[in-house]
């Protein structure tokens, strides 16, 4: 089924940040992420936790809080400042200072009128949200520490705030302190240590809840301001609560990598009098929990060990379904690699800088599995540092590996390589500022132009020659109805390999296919429910094949403006149920130029050809058949083979790319490596070591 | 089993006492607990035996205090039938035959009895009959579950009896009883991490609507919500490192104990789940709670046969040990002295146990090495023993390393110190022989005493006392004496002859006869085909007899005079047993799934008595005690009982006996007559009375040298009848003054008598 010359790739040292903050949008299912390096991620949690936006955060930028109002996102950090994301452009839309020193917490009420933040110098500052900025309105009763945790009581006229070594309930209305609420330090040693509240919860029958740096998830009554009862949860701290809407399933992240699951549950069966009652533990994590947030039908945590956890609770699912499984994602779900498939370069996008590397060559051509002898090794030619305090949001490297361009939040940069022997030198011959700068970033095949992905869904066109580069114009959608309101902006744009057509999906799961010989946009894919995560178009036949979230795959053919035969084929027969099982998305489509009729897509797990002629699967057929096939005779393997060829052989898959010599690159990072190179877990006392 | 009609096989004297969760009386005074067909009444304050409830006809299984009534217990046993006592006094109320095959578990609440039948183990509850008759058939019957487990402490009640919860491997069940509605939920079986989720162990919150259960990996999980077929939900615990063998709430529900083979008591905190304490090396692991309905005592029961008594601050109070019999490596013996039994006890321990008193006297240390109780460790083991006979010597030999080469044993003998009154170690011998011990005995002469060992290295050995001439004077250390072998086989079994006068030793198929005085070989035997399997000399008037049989089931004397074979007899013997008070000879034969026993003189080849399907296992050890009183019993086939009780232990570590119809009518007569004393517990004030009172008593004794029994004066009885009798039956006070005061008139006995006497 093909043999390939595979490129196995393990130096791309790529480091997931760890989560800091979640916030969940019941409305729009949507739930943001934030993590320690200040990107701020947005989840579609229907759409299988499919990672929609990324916006790429900035030096010295540390996000502490993220709260939804409505369906606008702010975060705060210990920056000292309020920002407000603009999601269908993916970047920041401003940024407000509070003048509080360091914000810990930002929480925004239930009417999605204020916004209050706890600051360093002991302030809860209520900011109210105008129709497009955030005005600061006043601030509560000054406090001797700072504000750690701060909880709107769902009416929005009370507000708890946690600090060091108590609680404290304010009223909104006149900014006073109403009850304060001590916690307890830890016996023996930890006695001296100041007691964290790191999280507090405000129910709305007036039930506190609060987790500390004590191991205590405590919950206390805010008419009569005492403590009702305490569990220890832990040993360590409770860092992050989270209460699920309907107010009776509570769960608790803590240091130890544990989520604990509390329920409100009657103790007598058929009777009204419920009680709090710690019920699940979880350990998916190795490290400290920083986030947790209870989306009624899974529980999703996030934490020092940089992987998003989404544990489902099997009594809140309807049915049973690969959508409700277990599911940890580690990597981004876009491509952090570009390679230049004609001159064997590779370019490795880190937050705050590049690197492109040259592939290492092999002698001797070997049988199946067998690992050739390395001639020269791979070698790093280039490390080119960002400009600015921006992180890298997109890169490309162009198929002859002649130019490097990158986009920053504020600029793109495109780079003219010079390789003359071993010498490697660049110059810039392209600097952009705001307004083009780029979500997704592509050379065409032959390396004359380049297509930069920008806001409202349109493509700008730079043509590219020895002499330098000009900018040609702009690709934009048809106008048509559905063009009234913001468009979001564009993401995946591959180029066919002729030159002649274009495509481009957005976040509104939109794809447009431009004609490039006209510069005008050509006809529009039917809109799907699932969000496109790849896409490619064939260099014969010029069919565009696309990926979806939901592990369903289309074929559509542009000259006919219509679905092939196949792809009506697939969506009538289905796809195997193992194929639909599969929890990450495909990350790329290829087409062998030696077998037309050839597919080759990847996810993190696993790489998969499809050859379009051959029959399609259904349930009963086995799946995985490579080694059955292996073992049957030669004349018997027509019968049973089907159309979906799978390699597992390599694991946490980042990129799969196919060179022009036939040869595949596929970028791995192991997760042990990534495990390697967290900080030290907090330190647990485990039976029998 | 026709012509034994009155001799019967019974489980009297070393059962199981933890066979089922133990109960404690509502005032905490006693310790109720099953104990073969007996149910047995302890004291929790003294640990002492005070009586037993006798009359069910078979194992009892489970015993449950009435909730209507906390002076009456149920019981019910294998012969099917519930049976309802008044267990202060001992008395039978009523019987209930239960009609579903055998009863095997009961469980009560409020007047519905559940039980089980082992077949396919039904969980069936029975409306118990209220009527006043004393028998009753109990006919009313409906099916819970036709399934269940096997375990009972898989089934459990819920709050106010309301639901019954049962597990069956990995399902949880609970049956709601007014809703008739049975809600089911099922764990997986593994998961990556590893865990056994099989459930062990229920029990149900006695006030709230919680389950706990335990499962074979050692995790608790307390489930709540249990009506929603979705929204259940459970909270998981882990502290056991194996299965959780138990689980019990205590009555306020305020704690959860749990047990397992770690034999450690978990206390967890209701409610507050990481807070436990722990109650550590108990003995044997864990098999059942129980805890008083005030809460003041706990009882656990052991897989040692023992119950613990452990007050609520956590500390153990009193100690009931029964008859150990989990791993028994040695023979059953009878300690010439005291006339206990004399088998492994605690691991690296001999126990010492008194049948007649079916009490456990002493353990003896053997190993005397601290044992660890962890599962596939290989620790020193005590697998051999042997009594001289007088009882003043004790050989025994520990090994280890029997699953690995590298064998390790010790021979150690012991000599019994008059002072101490306990066996002292007097020889270690590290290197006895090269291979493993397969045999030992001592010489049963009076005069000098000789061990004889016979090892897997085609050796055996004499040892005897203080022939090294470097020992010194004062201390009289065993050395080896004579080493002799035959054709480098390997010896099989060596036995002394009545008298001392012969040793034999049988080697392979080959019996050789030795005289232990020149150590010259007398003869050979042999018996082709079949190595021979026991050999026991004949005693008393037989002694002229060798008897021997080998694998090949044959069983064959020889006639010591004219070194002939006397006679043979084709049968499969497991364990021949000979009587040392008779000439009687005991031959337990396995055949077709089913034992048989034989009892017959080596004189004659016709078995004085047989008894065919004694059990359904393999016998392997047996022994006769001697009766304190001899039975004069004329029968021919209950004449061999007369002087010693042969007791023999099946391949499921029960002990069994054979009683006669004239000694359980003995039996019943005697405990007719039992009335709890007034003096439960020894206390300080008991003590100084009971002193007096016998003093008093050895008064009485010399005053009347002709009867050997102390008599109660009239009065006594008098006023213990008068303070004994339930006060709702005695007779008007008008019939009792005269009788009162009759009793104070001193009767014409002759000898005058201290007044005070009657009065203490």
């Amino acid at each position: 089924m093909g043999e390939f010359k595979v490129h196995r790739v393990r130096f791309f040292d790529y480091m997931p940040s760890g989560i800091r903050a979640l916030a969940f949008n019941r409305d729009i299912e949507r739930i943001a992420v934030a993590r320690m390096d200040g990107s701020v991620e947005v989840f579609h949690c229907s759409d299988r936790f499919f990672q929609e936006k990324i916006i790429p955060g900035r030096e010295q930028c540390g996000i502490e809080g993220l709260s939804w109002v409505g369906e606008r996102l702010f975060s705060a950090g210990l920056n000292g400042g309020i920002t407000e994301y603009d999601l269908t452009n993916q970047k920041v839309k401003y940024t407000v200072d509070a003048y509080g020193g360091p914000i810990w917490t930002i929480a925004g009420n239930q009417q999605g009128t204020h916004l209050a933040v706890g600051c360093e110098d002991g302030t809860v500052k209520l900011f109210e949200v105008n129709e497009d900025k955030i005005q600061f309105e006043r601030n509560l009763d000054r406090q001797k520490s700072r504000i750690i945790s701060l909880s709107w009581h769902p009416s929005g006229s009370k507000i708890a705030a946690g600090m060091m070594d108590m609680i404290q309930i304010f009223n909104v209305e006149t900014g006073h302190s109403v009850h304060r609420l001590l916690a307890d330090r830890g016996v023996g040693t930890s006695r001296s240590k100041e007691c964290v509240v790191w999280s507090v919860v405000y129910l709305s029958d007036g039930t506190i809840i609060s987790g500390d740096s004590v191991g205590m998830v405590k919950l206390w009554d805010d008419q009569t301001g005492t403590l009702i009862k305490s569990h220890n949860v832990t040993k360590c701290d409770v860092l992050a609560l989270s209460v699920s809407q309907n107010e009776d399933s509570l769960v608790a992240g803590t240091s130890e990598g544990t989520v604990v699951q509390f329920q409100f549950i009657s103790m007598v069966l058929g009777k009204d009098d419920k009680e709090w009652v710690r019920t699940r533990t979880f350990k998916n994590h190795t490290h400290d929990i920083r986030a947790v947030a209870e989306i009624t039908t899974a529980v999703v945590s996030g934490g020092m060990d940089a992987q998003l956890v989404v544990r489902p609770l099997l009594d809140k699912v309807e049915v049973r379904s690969a959508a409700s499984a277990l599911r940890k994602i580690h990597f981004p779900h876009r491509r952090l690699v570009s390679c230049a498939r004609k001159s064997g370069l590779m370019l490795f996008q880190y937050p705050g800088h590049l690197e492109l590397w040259r592939l290492g060559e092999s002698e001797g051509k070997g049988e199946d599995d067998i690992h050739l002898f390395v001639k020269r090794n791979p070698e790093k030619l280039l490390h080119l540092k960002v400009k600015g305090e921006d992180h890298i949001r997109c890169s490309a490297v162009s198929p002859c590996g002649e130019w490097i361009v990158y986009s920053t939040a504020s600029s793109l940069r495109l780079y003219r390589l010079h390789c003359d022997n071993n010498n490697v030198s660049i110059t810039k011959v392209l600097q952009i500022s705001t307004e083009l700068s780029a979500n997704q970033l592509c050379f065409s095949s032959d390396s004359s132009h380049l297509f930069s992905a920008s806001t409202q869904s349109s493509v700008h066109l730079v043509s590219l020659s020895q002499s330098g580069c000009k900018f040609v114009g702009t690709l934009k959608p048809k106008s048509g109805e559905r063009t009234i309101g913001i468009r979001e902006s564009s993401k995946i744009i591959p180029a066919s390999e002729d030159g002649k057509w274009l495509a481009s999906a957005n976040s509104d799961h939109e794809v447009h296919i431009y004609n490039l010989q006209t510069r005008k946009a050509h006809c529009t894919v039917p809109v799907y429910s699932s969000a496109v995560t790849a896409m490619g178009i064939h260099p014969t036949t010029n069919c565009l094949f696309m990926m979806y979230a939901d592990q369903q795959m289309c074929e559509y053919s542009i000259e006919q403006k219509q679905y092939t035969d196949w792809s009506r084929m697939v969506q009538r027969k289905g796809l195997h149920r193992f194929w639909m099982e599969r929890d990450t998305p495909c990350l790329n489509v290829m087409f062998n130029p030696q077998h037309p009729s050839h597919v080759i897509l990847h996810d993190t797990y696993m790489l998969c050809i499809i050859d379009q002629s051959l029959p399609l699967p259904d349930d009963k057929t086995q799946f995985y058949n490579q080694l059955t096939l292996k073992s049957l005779p030669e004349e018997q393997r027509k019968s049973h083979s089907h159309a979906f060829k799978v390699c597992k052989t390599f694991k946490d898959i980042l990129c799969v790319e196919l060179m022009s010599d036939q040869s595949l690159v596929v970028v791995e990072r192991p997760l042990e490596d990534v495990a390697s190179q967290l900080p030290a877990p907090i330190k647990q006392k485990k039976f029998a070591t | 089993m026709v012509e034994t009609s009155d001799i019967r096989v019974v489980r009297c004297g070393g059962s199981k006492v933890n066979l089922t969760p133990p109960i404690i009386s509502s005032d905490s005074r006693f310790v109720l607990c099953t104990s073969g067909d007996l149910v047995k009444v302890y004291s929790t304050r003294t640990e002492e035996w005070l009586h037993s409830l006798q009359g069910h006809t078979n194992q009892v299984t489970g015993i449950t205090l009435n909730p209507a009534n906390h002076l009456q217990v149920y019981s019910c046993s294998v012969d099917g039938t519930v049976k309802l006592w008044d267990f202060i006094d001992g008395i039978l109320i009523k019987v209930q035959l239960v009609e579903v095959h055998e009863t095997v578990e009961i469980f009560l609440s409020s007047g519905l009895c559940v039980s089980a039948c082992p077949e396919c183990f039904q969980l069936v509850s029975v409306h118990l009959p209220k009527s006043a008759e004393q028998e009753v058939e109990a006919k009313e019957m409906s099916a819970v579950s036709s399934h269940i487990s096997k375990n009972p402490s898989c089934t459990a009640f819920g709050r106010g009896g309301e639901y019954i919860a049962f597990a069956r491997h990995l399902q949880l069940n609970v049956y709601f009883f007014r809703k008739q509605k049975t809600y089911s939920f099922s764990l997986k079986a593994t998961d990556k991490k590893g865990a056994k989720n099989a459930f062990t162990c229920i029990a149900c919150h006695p006030t709230d609507d919680c389950i706990a259960t335990g499962h074979e990996d050692g995790k608790i999980r307390l489930w709540r919500n249990f009506i929603h077929k979705k929204e259940y939900t459970y909270s998981t615990q882990h502290w056991h490192h194996n299965a959780v063998n138990t689980l019990c709430f205590t009555p306020e529900g305020t704690h959860l104990l749990s047990g397992g083979i770690e034999s450690v008591l978990v206390q967890w905190q209701y409610g507050a789940d990481n807070r436990k304490e722990f109650l550590p090396r108990l003995g044997g692991s864990i098999l059942h709670i129980s805890a008083s309905s005030d809460g003041q005592l706990f009882c656990t029961s052991h897989s040692d046969n023992k119950i613990t008594v452990i007050e609520s601050s956590f500390k153990v109070c009193g100690v009931i040990q029964g008859l150990v019999k989990d791993a028994v490596l040695t023979d059953l013996m009878i300690d010439p002295r005291s006339k206990a039994l004399v088998l492994n006890g605690k691991p690296g321990h001999l126990q010492f146990y008194s049948l007649l008193r079916d009490k456990h006297l002493y353990n003896l240390d053997i190993v005397q090495q601290e044992y660890i109780y962890e599962a596939g460790l290989d620790q020193f083991e005590v697998v051999k023993a042997a009594f001289d006979i007088k009882g003043s010597w004790l050989a025994t030999v520990e090994e280890r390393g029997k699953k690995s080469s590298d064998l390790e044993f010790f021979l150690k003998l012991w000599a019994f110190d008059e002072r101490t009154q306990s066996f002292v170690l007097n020889t270690t011998i590290t290197a006895a022989h090269t291979d493993r011990i397969i045999s030992m005995c001592f010489s049963s002469s009076e005069e000098t005493t000789m061990l004889v060992t016979a090892a897997e290295d085609s050796q055996f050995k004499a040892w005897c006392q203080g022939a090294d001439a470097d020992t010194q004077q004062d201390q009289n250390f065993w050395s080896c004496d004579f080493v002799g072998s035959y054709h480098k086989l390997n010896p099989t079994n060596c036995s002394f002859s009545a008298d001392s006068s012969l040793l034999a030793v049988s080697f392979q198929e080959v019996i050789t006869i030795w005289s232990p005085d020149t150590w010259e070989m007398l003869t050979t035997l042999c018996q082709p085909p079949g190595v021979i399997r026991d050999l026991c000399f004949g005693r008393l008037s037989c002694s002229k007899y060798l008897l021997g049989t080998t694998t090949k089931n044959l069983l064959c004397c020889w006639n010591l005079l004219t070194c002939e074979l006397e006679w043979s007899t084709s049968v499969d013997v497991s364990k021949l047993q000979p009587d040392p008070f008779s000439e009687n000879v005991a031959a337990f034969s396995y055949q077709s799934k089913h034992t048989d026993l034989f009892v017959f003189k080596p004189s004659e080849p016709r078995p004085l008595f047989t008894n065919k399907n004694v059990c359904s296992e393999k016998v392997h050890r047996a022994v006769f005690v001697p009766r304190e009183e001899p039975l004069n019993s004329c029968d021919e086939s209950t004449q061999w009982l007369n002087r010693s009780q042969l007791y023999f232990l099946t391949q499921n570590m029960d002990l069994l006996t054979f009683s006669t119809a004239t000694e359980e009518d003995r039996m019943l007569s005697s405990s007719k007559q039992l009335v709890i004393d007034d003096s439960v517990a020894v206390t300080p004030f008991y003590l100084l009375l009971g002193k007096h009172r016998q003093q008093q008593q050895k008064l009485n004794t010399q005053s009347h040298p002709v009867s050997d029994k102390p008599q109660q004066t009239q009065g006594s009885v008098t006023i213990k009848e008068l303070l004994h009798t339930p006060a709702h039956v005695l007779p008007a006070a008008s019939v009792l003054c005269s009788m009162f005061v009759n009793s104070f008139l001193i009767s014409n006995t002759g000898v005058q008598q201290d007044p005070l006497s009657w009065l203490t």
